[in-house]
């Protein structure tokens, strides 16, 4: 978070969980991402092929 | 056999090159759409945030139609004729061409088998001061992307000049769908500034007419998450809080005037926000297509739903919230009244929303109408095309293809800045679109098939998209196995 919390407190943006510094290495790790890629498209291929018939 | 299309969106377009590629030559397909370019819409994100150019993100028709032996009318669609008229008992549509060589010239156009999938109408009439060259911009095309893009320039010199910035992102009015794209621009829009080093001086408000942010029109989701079945609503606001853009929710925005937006909270109150720069998607209808029968009678009742979109075979039977059922949504897409006439795309009347309706204490309708962009669009053209191609080539009385909104998915990839290794994706996938209670008692859908992450991966699948159905679009070598 670049924002100071404190300035955010009581409002609505102040109380969403925010990503860890860990969720947010995960999130560009390149090794990581290329299995998230296959995974993820392996979901969303599993879900056009069930979708029709 | 002729079949005709109306619109070469995602939908139209799907369904002419499934239609000519099972047909081949011994039957006629017909395109009539008043643009002579295909525009991959889910890409103007990116034209509207200055990373691609529009000649990235459409191209002209007239070339893969004539490779294909599909005739090719720019023209727009005035009225249907099911019946025919007095001289001809064939059904026809009226057109009116556009191109510059034979522009406002009429044609009758004459067809076995009608399809059409005219898209939505971009309803910026409906909220007064709203829209491109009034006082708001859009994603919705190519077009407005590019000039979205220009203003934004504008801001950016402004900020650079130390001037404060207020971005209003959201939907323009108390019924728009298409979070998704709106709710896409203002985490792209955030992610530019941030690049720029530009954030501190940017107010980014989110402004929407969702019950809870993450709800989409679809009556948002679960997904399992953490150790925990989480809602998209912690989703949504979790990404808008880290990009530091505010909300506002259960809001339908009535009125825009230079520099302020008015709307209206489900509780009844009458706010205003002040913006510099507002990207505001408007409420979608049918394009006001005319029906009337053989002795020319107007039938657009008939046909057509009020607002606009047409009549196929799902229950159209007002119910309450509580009675409403995926078996309520069509699955073969196919006119009621003609049964040579099909709805593709958004062009098919939903039976009602996915998202519970909602009235303020004044009586506002405020929610979500329900999406039908995307994935479901190329999936129901090609499912139309299946139908036609069997009911013409091998004489079947029913429709044996079926694609409801209640069995099939969606993903929905929302992009977050642009590079390969800057840029981020929140990839979300849904099943069914429709929740299924019946089937799916806890969560209404399947939850091993929902996803909701964030990632360079979801980026890459969005860029890959991208290039993948422009590839498919264009029908380069083996265009047909690529999914919808």
């Amino acid at each position: 978070m670049e924002q100071n919390m404190k300035v955010r407190g009581y409002k609505d943006e102040y109380y969403p969980p925010i990503p860890t510094r860990g969720t947010r290495f995960w999130r560009t790790n390149f090794m990581y991402q290329i299995y998230k890629f296959f995974r993820l498209n392996y979901k969303i291929m599993r879900i056009v092929v069930k979708g029709h018939s | 056999m002729k079949v005709v299309v109306l619109g070469a969106g995602v939908s139209g377009h799907t369904a002419a090159a499934f239609l000519k590629k099972k047909l081949g030559n011994k039957h006629e397909v017909v395109v009539v759409s008043p643009s002579k370019y295909y525009q991959w819409v889910p890409s103007n994100i990116w034209v509207g945030i200055g990373k691609m150019k529009v000649e990235q993100v459409r191209f002209d028709l007239n070339r893969v139609y004539h490779r294909w032996g599909i005739v090719f009318k720019q023209a727009l669609v005035k009225a249907i004729f099911p019946e025919g008229d007095v001289g001809t008992s064939k059904g026809f549509v009226e057109i009116e061409y556009t191109c510059e060589e034979n522009k406002g010239s009429r044609e009758k156009v004459s067809y076995d088998f009608l399809v059409n999938a005219t898209g939505p109408k971009l309803n910026f009439e409906a909220t007064p001061g709203l829209g491109p060259g009034k006082n708001t911009l859009s994603v919705c095309t190519c077009d407005h992307a590019a000039h979205t893009w220009e203003e934004l320039e504008k801001c950016i010199i402004r900020l650079k000049e130390g001037k404060r910035q207020r971005f209003l992102i959201g939907t323009g009015h108390p019924t728009a769908t298409c979070q998704g794209a709106a709710f896409e621009y203002a985490l792209n829009l955030a992610f530019l500034l941030r690049h720029k080093k530009l954030d501190h001086l940017a107010e980014i408000t989110w402004i929407t007419n969702e019950y809870e942010l993450g709800d989409f029109g679809m009556a948002g989701a679960f997904i399992k998450r953490g150790g925990y079945y989480t809602s998209t609503k912690i989703f949504a606001e979790s990404i808008l809080s880290e990009y530091n853009i505010k909300w506002i929710k259960r809001a339908g925005v009535n009125k825009v005037e230079p520099g302020l937006v008015s709307y209206e909270t489900l509780d009844g109150a009458y706010n205003t926000i002040e913006f510099d720069f507002a990207m505001l998607l408007p409420a979608f209808s049918g394009h006001g297509l005319k029906a009337y029968n053989k002795t020319g009678e107007d039938i657009t009742a008939k046909v057509f739903a009020p607002n606009g979109f047409m009549y196929v075979d799902g229950d159209y039977v007002q119910k309450p919230f509580e009675e409403w059922n995926m078996k309520d949504w069509p699955q073969h897409y196919q006119s009621p009244t003609y049964k040579n006439i099909y709805a593709a795309g958004i062009a098919f009347a939903p039976p009602h929303s996915i998202s519970k309706p909602m009235k303020s204490s004044n009586g506002t309708a405020i929610f979500p109408s329900p999406p039908r962009t995307g994935m479901p669009s190329g999936v129901i053209g090609k499912v139309v095309a299946e139908n036609i191609t069997d009911i013409i080539r091998k004489g079947v009385s029913v429709p044996r293809h079926t694609a409801s909104m209640g069995r099939m998915g969606a993903a929905c990839i929302i992009s977050v800045g642009y590079g390969m290794t800057r840029g981020l994706g929140a990839t979300m996938t849904v099943s069914p679109i429709v929740p299924d209670w019946e089937k799916y008692p806890d969560w209404g859908r399947d939850i091993h098939a929902t996803v909701g992450e964030v990632g360079l991966a979801g980026h890459w699948i969005k860029l890959f998209l991208h290039y993948m159905f422009i590839h498919k679009a264009k029908g380069y070598p083996f265009w047909w196995l690529i999914p919808e």
